[in-house]
């Protein structure tokens, strides 16, 4: 078994924070994982992208070839269609539905997202409302973690006990808002 | 065994903790902080080694060498345009008989992620014939820190060990062993092994030279290096560091395996590179970086043997190896991939958090510069080399660190009239006091303006040595007059206040100096401990 995801969105956004959810739950489930990560410059609110590999062998490169990956999973719509050409043919696309506009020449929204409806396997996550909903507006990786939580190689209850680790020591209102909205995230994938 | 989730560069942190280091000292710089910030971590939870930020690179090394000196082990840490500033220690600590270990571990940035060139730091070992340690996993990372110390006092010299972006910033699974104890305190058994006068020197450099063939010997006998020849194949594939992990990511999918040597050690163990080539007909050379062991293979003179690499097209000459370069390069086709249809997606550059006092500074010196003639901007590297892009466009050069200030001063002896050179304060005090010492000197009509945003925030806000207040003192004891000397504040409600201060200073001919004062937006949160709001 091997399992490849993109993690991308903007610097900021917390791209590292859902990476971290879904290798904790890896670890748990003695998966061996690697995770390349970008840090420096383009943390300043530029593109940002995380490779995490999940495998039961030995994971050799630490970056995702081009063509390989098994999902895309996005904070940001225009940075997930970044990363469609990482994709393999039955690969997946998860992203945000949220716009995040800090460049003059954003492209109209609803082409992207249309854009990202058309591929052959993906999804669009309303993760600000769902987190929102949820309690936090911060608890948009939560929901998407919790919406790729469909398509990870684990068990659901190994993604939650995660978000247990990550949040517990939050404070009991922070780890409630999570749980939820990581169910939320999970109920919206279709 | 006890295992570690750790990056490449936490790897290396943990191996030199448990090589029993006393010391550990670094200046900030992508890929390599995270070394040091380890260090710092482990230092504040665990009570030791020693760990700190220094000024620049060349102190931290003199620093890490002190602590040789006394016996005892130590590590420093830089990015590879790092070692360019630290060059002067280390090529001269090859020539001292090191007693107590020293491993300088240096990360590459091939691709230039976040760097202004791409420099390949194998060069700089064989420049100063130290050997060199280049793991492909942050396994290696961990065990070959370990080793580069046992390596180094057996052979009395320095050690690099050379990591790459794309390792530094991976993480996985790490075993680790026992930890070893700190040495003894012990000066070094003859000293004037230590005193590279040049009646010293002749006889030290001698013994380095001669000490070649034992390094050698080491290298040609290290685990570190495999080679695994196949019956029947004519090509063979050298791989060094990461690009290891490309090539095993693709030779599954080759029909025949083809002989393989993997290097891990420098000097280039030179019997396996030859074992390898009596078997071949061509050999690919895989290597993130430049191409160091290609360019030694090809020498000067014609020879039988196909050698493909980056210098004869077969892999790109510049740029990072990725899994898909090296596919290619092995001639299996691309694997199938979506697109989309042509659509074209804006670039997302970084750019400066929202509220950033840079961004304030900017306004203020473009309404100042506006309307003269001749000027000039020079700048220097930090977040607000992030100036050069729209919407500031405000800046001109970024060479290297500290060039901004010795750049005006030379553009202005060469007849602008209205320079400025933009450094911030990390920058000023790594490299900057002294080419404002000349100016000072020389009274040379520029204005210098200090960015003091009291934090290194590129590399991810790294408190300052030191307090604002005492830049103060620093910049009037290099004799900057005290009427051409000003703060000011770079609150977004003063952008105009500052404007006319800075176009008073620039039209006056002679030296002047502003320093304009904020904290980093991400320094603020920081201590606050808030999350990291998003830029926009
Ligand atoms: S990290 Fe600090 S200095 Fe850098 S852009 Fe953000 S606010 Fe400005």
């Amino acid at each position: 078994m091997k399992y490849d995801i993109v993690l991308c969105g903007v610097g900021g956004q917390g791209v590292l924070s859902m990476a971290a959810l879904i290798g904790r739950a890896a670890v748990v489930e003695g998966l061996n994982a690697k995770q390349s990560e970008v840090h420096g410059m383009a943390q300043r609110g530029g593109a940002v992208q995380a490779h995490l590999r999940l495998s039961d062998e030995v994971i050799e490169s630490d970056l995702i070839p081009r063509g390989a990956a098994d999902l895309v999973l996005s904070l940001e719509p225009v940075e997930a269609l970044r990363y469609v050409s990482w994709l393999c043919p039955t690969g997946t696309l998860v992203s945000s539905a949220n716009a995040l506009v800090n460049i003059p020449n954003y492209p109209d929204t609803e082409g992207i997202l249309a854009r990202i409806r058309a591929l052959p396997h993906s999804c669009v996550i309303e993760a600000e409302r769902l987190a929102d909903e949820a309690g936090d507006l911060l608890a948009v990786n939560t929901v998407m973690v919790g919406a790729a939580s469909r398509l990870l190689p684990m068990k659901h209850e190994s993604l939650e006990h995660s978000v247990h680790q990550t949040f517990s020591r939050k404070g009991e209102r922070v780890l409630h808002v999570n749980l939820a909205a990581f169910a939320s995230g999970r109920k919206a994938f279709q | 065994m006890p295992q570690r989730i750790l990056l490449g560069d936490e790897a290396v942190a943990l191996g030199a903790v448990h090589a029993g280091i006393s010391t550990a000292y670094a200046y900030p710089g992508t890929p390599s902080t995270e070394i040091l910030e380890y260090l710092l971590d482990h230092h504040e939870r665990q009570g030791g080694p020693h760990a700190a930020w220094c000024a620049n690179e060349k102190t931290a090394y003199e620093e890490a060498l002190g602590t040789c000196f006394a016996g005892r082990r130590s590590i420093v840490c830089m990015k590879h345009v790092g070692l360019n500033v630290a060059a002067d220690p280390f090529v001269n600590s090859a020539l001292v008989s090191m007693h107590g270990g020293l491993v300088v571990a240096v990360a590459d940035d091939p691709g230039m992620h976040s760097s202004q060139n791409e420099q390949d730091s194998r060069w700089y070992a064989d420049f100063a014939r130290v050997p060199c340690l280049e793991p492909a996993t942050q396994q290696e990372a961990y065990d070959m820190t370990r080793e580069a110390y046992d390596v180094s006092e057996r052979f009395g010299v320095p050690v690099m060990l050379r990591l790459v972006t794309r390792l530094s910033h991976s993480r996985t699974n790490v075993i680790v062993g026992e930890p070893r104890g700190e040495n003894e305190l012990h000066k070094a058994p003859k000293a004037d092994t230590w005193v590279l006068l040049p009646g010293n020197a002749r006889r030290q450099w001698s013994s380095l030279v001669a000490r070649q063939k034992d390094i050698l010997a080491w290298s040609e006998a290290s685990r570190w290096n495999l080679l695994n020849l196949r019956p029947g194949r004519r090509l063979g594939v050298i791989t060094t560091g990461i690009a290891r992990n490309y090539y095993r990511e693709n030779a599954r999918a080759m029909k025949d395996e083809p002989s393989h040597l993997h290097i891990g050690t420098y000097p280039i163990p030179e019997a396996q590179v030859r074992a390898l080539a009596a078997h071949c007909d061509e050999i690919l050379v895989l290597e993130d970086g430049y191409p160091y062991v290609e360019r030694m293979m090809r020498g000067l003179l014609p020879q039988k043997l196909r050698i493909m690499g980056r210098m004869s097209g077969e892999l790109p000459p510049t740029g990072e190896l990725s899994p898909e370069i090296v596919r290619a390069a092995l001639g299996l086709p691309a694997l199938p991939v979506l697109d989309l249809d042509g659509m074209l997606l804006p670039n997302r550059p970084p750019q400066l958090c929202q509220g950033c006092p840079h961004g304030h500074s900017y306004s203020s010196l473009k309404e100042a510069l506006e309307g003269m003639n001749a000027t000039m901007v020079t700048a220097d590297i930090g977040c607000y080399t992030l100036g050069a892009l729209p919407p500031y466009s405000s800046i001109e050069s970024c060479v290297c660190m500290g060039a901004s200030i010795g750049m005006a001063k030379g553009a202005a002896e060469a007849g602008f009239e209205n320079v400025v050179a933009v450094i911030g304060d990390g920058t000023f005090l790594h490299s900057g006091t002294a080419s404002l010492a000349d100016a000072a000197a020389a009274d040379t009509p520029m204005t210098v303006l200090i960015l003091d945003n009291q934090a290194t925030a590129m590399t991810g806000v790294q408190d300052p040595l030191i307090a604002s207040s005492r830049l103060q003192a620093i910049v009037l004891g290099l004799g900057v007059k005290p009427e051409h000397f000003i703060i000011v504040d770079a609150h977004p409600r003063k952008v105009h206040e500052t404007a006319e201060v800075l176009k008073r200073e620039i039209l006056h001919r002679g030296l002047s100096v502003v320093i304009a004062v904020r904290e980093c937006k991400q320094a603020t949160r920081k201590h606050a401990r808030i999350p990291e709001a998003v830029a926009s």
